[in-house]
């Protein structure tokens, strides 16, 4: 892995790489407790993928800013402290925001330390990467974790409660599929979102073979 | 485009992999050998360590602190418009409410705007200005952490009209059904608790009964699988009836008359 700068002309692949080609849920499969957990309507889908963008954000920096003064004993024990207090921070602001919301999340807000794409993000890029470049990851990372989120988020309400972010879409005739807000239903669609992006990846690879294939014919 | 797998994932956690930048930035020397492990622990001591964890642990508390007192102001206002809308709620037909702050002694004082510390009863009528119940907040230990929660009791009823859970951090999926069962919540609509003949006693205190057992209108129904969530509201409701039903009982006479 080349060392990136927040200058230089990667950075701006640095951010992009976490929405689709390194999306940290449909590509790495990680933090998946709370994609699974939260996604049963938009509205809470959104604040789950931003709040814990904000986290990973705010705890990259911070994790980037101190790197060279953290002993490596004492590293993870550090990530997790810094971790651990932007997600309390993120508590108390989205109960500013709405209690409804934070009464939604429920244990998840918490569960947001433990999420692994956060801690994965601190050891694998922050702790050897500028502020600049850390800050451009977490934010692609993040907002791929809200993609990822609002992708079953929206499948998930549209079907399983025929309305897009609290408003009815679907009509009064449309009988809701429980099954999709219900657990089980989040593993459905998470299955198949998984088999799109490996179908996407797929035809990627043939599309970017192909040209290659045309060139020596002509 | 190249390969997909993100190659700053997989090896991440490996030790070679990140400490060669490391390396680079506190200049020191070391090896891919796992003796770098053994040089390393060496060279940062106890105190550098102890000093980074607390000088860390510091700003922590600092950065909770600040935030925790910049949007305290805005919760309490949230806090307070949940519990208006949580009164009406588990108040049926109440269209207005009248705070009362419960007393040490016992006695129920109108007051027109709550202090935090203080005990409080919402008397709600309905709109020919007739006392439709008392809405009662009340908290106990939950499975994970304190429930706070809020009731409604009809004194004409004799019975809890309504409960509505305030905060829980009860476990996702199983604990948190308190709040969305609509069987357990099919408990709330008609729980009798009458008052003993002596005055402050409950005659018939509500318990738990296991799921398909309720037999009595004094029993809760609890939720298979969340036992002790289901136990914990048992406990608070029981607790609470128990020391507010006979001073409501006591005071029905003035808090029929609606105070402007």
């Amino acid at each position: 892995m080349a060392k990136s700068d927040g200058a230089s002309p990667e950075s701006m692949e640095t951010f992009v790489k976490g929405l689709l080609k390194e999306n940290p849920v449909f590509v790495m499969l990680l933090g998946l407790c709370p994609t699974l957990a939260v996604t049963n309507s938009v509205i809470n889908a959104l604040a789950m993928g931003l709040a814990t963008t904000f986290v990973l954000t705010m705890s990259s920096a911070i994790v980037s800013l101190v790197r060279k003064w953290i002993p490596k004993q004492v590293r993870i024990a550090s990530f997790i402290l810094i971790i651990a207090t932007f997600v309390t921070v993120a508590e108390y602001i989205i109960q500013a925001i709405s209690l409804d919301v934070h009464k939604a999340l429920g244990a998840f807000i918490a569960l947001i330390v433990v999420n692994c794409i956060i801690l994965g993000r601190a050891e694998a890029f922050a702790s050897k990467n500028t502020v600049g470049a850390s800050i451009l990851d977490a934010l692609g990372m993040g907002f791929g974790f809200t993609i990822a989120c609002l992708s079953l988020g929206v499948v998930r309400e549209l079907l399983g409660s025929g309305s897009l972010a609290g408003f009815p879409v679907l009509g009064k005739s449309f009988e809701p599929w429980t099954i999709m807000i219900l657990p089980g239903g989040a593993f459905f669609v998470l299955g198949l979102w998984l088999i799109f992006f490996a179908w996407r990846r797929e035809w990627q690879k043939r599309k970017a073979a192909a040209p290659a294939f045309e060139i020596r014919e002509g | 485009m190249d390969e997909v797998r993100p190659q700053t994932v997989a090896p991440s956690g490996r030790d070679d992999e990140r400490r060669e930048p490391a390396a680079a930035a506190d200049g020191a020397q070391r090896g891919t050998e796992p003796a770098a492990n053994r040089e390393a622990a060496k060279e940062s001591g106890a105190t550098s360590m102890i000093l980074a964890m607390g000088l860390i642990g510091l700003i922590s508390g600092v950065l909770i602190v600040a935030s925790f007192q910049l949007t305290l102001p805005v919760i309490t206002k949230n806090k307070a418009a949940a519990l208006e809308r949580a009164v009406f709620e588990v108040l049926p037909g109440a269209k207005t409410k009248v705070v009362y702050e419960w007393k040490k002694g016992g006695a129920l004082v109108p007051v027109k705007h709550e202090k935090s510390g203080a005990l409080y009863l919402y008397a709600g009528f309905d709109a020919n200005k007739k006392l439709v119940g008392i809405a009662i907040p009340a908290e106990g230990q939950g499975f994970q952490d304190t429930i706070k929660l809020i009731y409604g009791y009809s004194p004409s009823c004799r019975c809890v009209v309504g409960l509505k859970v305030l905060e829980s951090k009860e476990t996702p999926g199983l604990g948190d059904k308190i709040e969305s069962d609509p069987a357990f919540r099919a408990n709330f609509k008609a729980l009798k608790i009458v008052l003993g003949s002596d005055g402050h006693s409950i005659a018939t205190p509500v318990e738990l009964a296991k799921k398909g057992k309720k037999e009595k209108p004094y029993q809760i129904e609890a939720i298979t699988g969340a036992t002790i969530s289901s136990r914990a509201i048992t406990a608070i409701l029981k607790a609470s009836t128990t020391a507010v039903v006979p001073v409501i009982m006591r005071n029905l006479t003035v808090l029929a008359k609606e105070v402007r």
